[in-house]
Formats: structure tokens, sequence, C-alpha cells
């Protein structure tokens, strides 16, 4: 039991510190600490200049541009790159497609795709969530048909996070409706430019346009686009939802959320009240952090730690509960989402927004209930 | 940063397991102890004299082992894990832990010696009616009236209650109200106050001791203000009692699942129903994250430094109560009825989790404590030395 870090980790810290406070332009950051929309150049941008610096996907394959480090080192690197603003690594190329593609995929395809995956020189859309296939994805419908050697597609996905700025798309695809249904699914890859596929808006209560349905109308998919075999799109899927540890709970970003909600009213910490529920909410965010320490200091090799699950669970309650105090501290002022002018403090008129965008946190990538379902079977034999 | 136990310190759990869980892995050899005077087993207190464990904190010098923190965690969280009513924390981590902090070398050979042999059982007199956890005293007053020549002419007068063991212990620790202000710590023979006994809710035992013109000896140098070391104590003692709260946790909820896989009603076990499941699914994440927050408390602890370390105990002493509560009204609740009766254990932990809650300090006394500070810092970094 230790709680200081290795000297070499301790050095490896103020390294990413200084890397993502001083190399990150500064406009870009307070963007992200503000909760403003970045534009599609920005996230892109971001993740480029990382690459360039070796540090988009440092969790991948070292060949394919890993940087072989240790679970403890990755969980410092996301947390200081959140607690500086830096936009993450857009996580459809990063910690989705990118991983599944170095585990399963042809050499030919690897290298086809790999390189632009890392640098986001293509933007990946994630087309697993269909309207009857949400927690039951298994049941998804979306079904690819071999004509000669190409796959006809036809179906349709929801929820494709950020789709409209999509190049390609990750989908799973039902190839054979004969078998069990986990052993009939397929992951293609699919250029979003094919003819038949359509992109079109879903508008969220936060007034944003963040997630679109994605139409497939005799999309033709050339058969080498099938990642590894036809029925292995179920593993892939598990591996892709279940192989991270590591930036499970969004610490660092609702750690520098809170501090940023203490600065903007000062005031307010006067009251008891108020100074209670932050220094509470501090509290459990302490928790979360140190369990997250503790899952990423004892992962076992590429297993994921049941422990995972508490950290999904309480840290989008956390991200959720910190939305929701900035909120109340801007009171009556929080009204007034419509506009970015006036007399009220610039920070009260995004408030709902991100309250309303976020209350998703417990809802995809397994939702809460999912998640407790795991920890009661997996990890308490229930 | 490094969760782990190394191999000495695993051996030591083992250890401690093999006693504790050998008196009383039959939780009715435990309800049997609690019954009968004084509250706890003389015999296992004598074993765990004789493993070394009541004078783990203490230096070589003066009796103990020179243990540190993390040694002494272990103790308290197997003492949990089976809710051995023996007085570990009350007599070793607070009364031993003041003699350690405050004693003269002369003390610190004699108290502690005869603690970690076994021979002489401490208690801690604190606790006066009104007082809520401070580190001062105020109802038990001291005076230097001369009266006898052995311990300075000091004496104490005024009550303590509740003290914990205060009517089986051999020697009191007690604090009192100095008579140039500050508070001090005296030692003082048991049999010379006043004191009525009386059994506690969690099977132990506490009493209402009284002084009256009783003679009592000045811990360290006479008529220094010693609030500032009571404090730091009271720390130490509260992430001890956190870290008995996560070994009593951690049976409460796995006697919870047990039940739940094992019971059944409409024909099935109650595991069958979501409604139950998902509410241990919750204490799961309870006991984890107050696992984790007690666990970096504990090491901060070995750091030493008592500002971090008033933060550090404070913190895992909210997030232990918040947590002790919710998995111990929910293990009774999951239960149903049998949960309600003595003779099954998990109502027994609830009660355990609950005098550990209130003995130093509850959730909303440390949460008021960080809500005081809560504007003086930016974001929290737990990993921070120095």
């Amino acid at each position: 039991m230790q709680l200081a870090l290795s000297p070499e980790d301790q050095a490896f810290r103020e390294e990413m510190r200084t890397f993502f406070t001083t190399v990150v332009p500064e406009e870009i950051r307070t963007k992200v600490l503000e909760g403003r929309e970045l534009s599609k150049e920005e996230i892109a941008g971001s993740m480029k200049l990382l690459d360039d610096h070796d540090l988009a996907v440092p969790h991948w394959p070292e060949e394919w541009g890993g940087r072989g480090w240790s679970d403890l080192q990755r969980h410092l690197y996301l947390e200081e790159m959140q607690a500086a603003g830096c936009p993450v690594p857009l996580a459809f190329n990063a910690s989705m497609i990118g991983p599944v593609l170095a585990q399963f995929a042809s050499q030919e395809m690897k290298e086809r795709f790999l390189p632009k995956t890392k640098s986001c020189e293509i933007w990946w859309s994630q087309g697993f969530s269909e309207p009857d296939a949400g927690s039951d994805l298994a049941s998804l419908r979306t079904s690819a048909v071999k004509d000669g050697d190409d796959w006809v597609v036809n179906g349709q996905k929801t929820w494709t996070t950020l789709g409209q700025h999509g190049d390609w798309i990750f989908t799973l695809v039902r190839t054979d409706p004969e078998v069990k249904k986990q052993a009939g699914i397929s992951m293609l890859l699919i250029d979003m430019t094919s003819p038949g596929l359509t992109v079109r808006p879903i508008e969220l209560i936060d007034g944003g346009h963040e997630v679109n349905e994605v139409w497939f109308e005799d999309v033709r998919v050339p058969g080498e686009n099938l990642v590894g075999e036809p029925g292995q799109g179920w593993t892939m899927a598990k591996f892709l939802l279940g192989n991270e540890r590591v930036g499970v709970a969004p610490v660092g970003a609702t750690k520098a959320a809170l501090a940023r909600a203490k600065r903007l009213a000062p005031e307010r910490l006067e009251e008891p009240l108020v100074a209670a529920r932050v220094a509470e909410l501090e509290n459990e965010l302490l928790a979360l952090e140190l369990t997250a320490l503790r899952v990423v200091a004892h992962s076992a090799d590429g297993e994921p730690h049941p422990a995972s699950s508490v950290l999904k669970l309480k840290g989008t309650e956390l991200q959720q509960a910190v939305t929701e105090l900035l909120v109340d501290l801007a009171g009556p002022a929080s009204l007034a989402s419509g506009t970015d002018e006036g007399a009220l403090p610039d920070w009260v008129h995004r408030t709902v927004p991100t309250y309303l965008n976020y209350r998703k946190a417990s809802i995809y990538g397994g939702s809460n209930e999912v998640q407790r379902q795991i920890i009661a079977r997996t990890i308490l034999g229930l | 940063m490094d969760f782990t136990y190394d191999d000495e310190q695993d051996a030591l759990r083992d250890a401690v397991r093999g006693l504790l869980g050998k008196a009383y892995s039959d939780f009715e050899q435990r309800r049997q102890t609690c019954k009968a005077d004084p509250g706890f087993s003389e015999q296992v207190w004598s074993q765990m004299a004789e493993m070394g464990l009541l004078g783990l904190p203490f230096s070589e010098e003066d009796g103990g082992v020179g243990a540190g923190p993390v040694e002494i965690a272990i103790v308290c969280q197997e003492i949990g894990r089976v809710i051995a009513p023996e007085p570990y924390l009350h007599a070793v981590v607070l009364a031993g832990g003041l003699v350690q902090a405050c004693g003269t070398p002369d003390q610190r050979q004699d108290v502690l010696g005869a603690l970690a042999s076994g021979e002489r059982l401490l208690a801690f007199a604190h606790d006066e009616p009104g007082s809520r956890w401070a580190p001062t005293a105020s109802a038990v007053t001291a005076a230097q009236d001369g009266a006898d020549p052995d311990s300075g002419g000091w004496t104490l007068t005024g009550t303590k209650e509740p003290v914990v063991q205060g009517a089986r212990a051999d020697q009191l620790v007690v604090s009192a109200a100095l008579p140039d202000g500050g508070t001090g710590l005296f030692l003082v023979d048991a049999e010379a106050a006043e004191r009525t006994g009386y059994p506690t809710y969690d099977g132990g035992r506490a009493a209402q001791v009284t002084f009256d013109g009783t003679p009592a000896t000045p811990l360290g140098e006479p008529g220094r203000d010693l609030a500032g070391s009571i404090a730091t104590v009271l720390d130490i003692a509260r992430i001890m009692a956190a870290n008995t709260a996560v070994g009593a946790m951690e049976t409460a909820l796995r006697t919870t699942c047990g039940y739940l896989t094992s019971r059944k009603q409409f024909g099935v076990t109650l595991n069958t129903f979501q409604a139950l499941t998902f509410r241990a699914a919750d204490m799961y994440v309870s006991l984890e994250l107050a696992t984790s927050v007690v666990s970096w408390a504990t090491m901060v602890l070995q750091t030493g430094d008592p500002a971090r370390v008033r933060d550090a105990a404070a913190r895992a002493g909210l997030q232990a109560s918040r947590a002790g509560r919710h998995v111990g009204q929910e293990a009774i609740q999951l239960h149903g009825g049998i949960g309600m009766t003595a003779e099954y254990s998990v109502g027994s932990y609830t009660a355990v989790l609950t005098a550990l809650d209130h003995l130093l300090g509850d959730g909303d006394h440390h949460l008021a404590d960080l809500a005081a500070t809560v504007a003086g810092h930016g974001a929290i970094d737990p990993l921070a030395v120095g």
C-alpha cells in the first residue's frame, strides 16, 4: 500500500500535464471546459494534433501506434487531458473500431484503415442501435445479403452520434437470419457516401443535433469490407463494449466541471446547504477516482475488471449531478437558454441544455440498469 | 500508487482471520460472548495480546511491535468482518494511541507495555453529556490542589459518559478541562472512579464514570493543552473505525447475497426478483466506493502529515457513514423478518455499523467540516503528496 506515484509515473503525469496545457490551443480547451459545442474541424484537428505527438491512441497495439503504457499511465493521460479541457480523441475511432480492427481485421484491412482512423482522417460513426434493438442489441434487424461479391444492406440504425460528420460507419448487420440471433451478426464497414445511405438528424430535448438516424436502402458494400468472418459481429461488439477498464468514468472532466462551478458562483458557497452539497459531491468524486485507480492498478491482462460497472454507474450519476448543480446555481437565470448575450452571466445560458443533454449518460454504453444487472450477476452471483 | 498488500500484510490478515474467525465464525458464539460481562472474550483478548496485536501500533521500546497504519487497518477490517466485540479500537487505537502520542517515556513504557501484554485494559473517557466529537473537554475539570503528592497533586471532578468498557477497564485515559484553559489528558486508576456499567445495543459495554476530587496523573507535561494531539488521535481512530466498518459491510453484503440465493418464496429463490438484486448491486457500489476512500485515507495516514490526515479522516468518515447506513439498512430489508432477529447475524452488523458511525463523528459531522473548507480549493488531487 503506497499513496505516492512512482517517480517515473510522477514524471509521466507532469509531462502529460505540460503537453495538454501548453501544446493544445487554449481557445479549444476553454470551449470544452465551458461545455460549448465543438465543430467537426475542431474535434478532428485536436485528434490530429494528438496523433502528431503519438498521443491519440496510446492503448492500441504498438505496431499500430500504441505506446505500451501501463493502465495507470493511460489513466493519468486521460485525467490530465480532461482536466486541461483537451478534447478527447474521437471515441468511435480511438476506443471502438480501432481496437476491433487491430484485433479482428485482416492485415490488408488494418493497413487500409488504421492509420487514417488514428489521425482522424476518417471520421467513424457507430451503427449499432436500432429502433427495436437498444439494450437488447442482439435483436438487431438491419440485414446484409450476399449478392455476388457484394453485401446488400437494408435497414435502419439510430442514435448515431455525430453521424452528420461521419465518413464511414462500422455497422452490425444480420448476415444469417437462420441461426441463434447472436451468431447471425457480422460487422461491416460502410462508406457513408454510398448510394442508398441516408443520414437524418434527430432533434434532442436540449435543442441540439447530436444524434441521427441512418437509413440503408439497397446499399451495396464490397465483400472485402466485412471485418473478420461472417457471424463474428457479436464477439466484436462485446469486445468493443466490454474491453475497457481505463476511462470508463469521466472522472477528470467531472472534476473540472465541479471546480468550474465553484469558480463561477463563489458567493453561493457561503450558503451552508450549497457548500454541503458541493462537499458531498467532491467526496463522491474522490471515491470514484480512487475506485478508478484501484481498477487500473489491479487489472488482469485483457480482462475487464468487475468494478468497471461501478465506474460506469457512479461515474454517470456524478456527471449528471454536477450538471444539475450548475442549473441550481444559475437559479432563475437558467431559463435564458436561447441567447448568448444580455445582462446575465455568460455561463448560465448553457446550464439547462447541458443538464438535459447529459441525461443520456446513464443510458448509453450499457444503461445503468444493465450495469446493475452485470454487478448482480457477475460480481454478486445473484 | 499501490492498493495491494505485501506478503507480510497478507500473512498478518490470515493470522488475525484465523484467530477471530475461529472465535466468532459461529455467530451464536459472538452472541453468547456479548451476553455475559464484560461483553467480550478475555480469552480472545489474551490471544490477541500473544499475537502482538495489542501492541501493534506502539514502538518496540514501549513494548509494542512498531507496525504502521496499514497493519492496524488490517486488524480492524478483520474485527469488522466478524464484528468481534473486543475493544481494540477503544483500548489500543484510542487510549493507547493517546498514551503513545502524549505520554512521557516512563508512562509509555509502563502503560503501553501492560496494554500490549493484555494485563491491563485501557479505556478512553472522553465523551460528556452534551459533547459532540470535539477534541476538548469541559464537564470534567482538572485541578492541582495538592491533595495527592504521588500524582503531582492533580485531581479530576465531573462525569464522563458513555465510556466504552469503562466498567471493565483497569486504567482510564481521561480528558479534562485544565485550570488555565485547554484540555489535558490524565491517567486514572479505574478503581478510584465511580463507575456504573451497562450493555450497549452493539453488544458492547459502556459506563458512566464520575470523578469527585479523584487523584489523576497528567499524561505528559502537566498543564499542557493537548487538544491538538487528541484531535489527531481521534482522526487516526476515525480512519480505523472506517476500516472496521468496511469489514462489517463486506460480511453484511455477502450474507445478504447468500440469503437471496437460498431463501425461496413463491417457489423460487429471492434472487429471481430484480427489485432485490438491483438493490444488492447498489449496496456493492456503496461498499466499493467506501473501500476506495478508506484505503486511501489509510495510505494518507502512512504519510503522517496531520493536516492531510484530518482531511482524509473526514472524507473516509463521511463515505463510511453514508455507506454503512445504506448497506446496513438494506441488509435487513433484503432479508425480511429474519433480519430483525437477534439470533440471526445481519441485524447485529447493522447495529455495529450504527455504533461505529456515531463513535467519532457521523457523516453530517464530517460533511460540515468539509463544507467549511470547500471554497478553499479547486479540484481534489488524491495523489498529491506533501
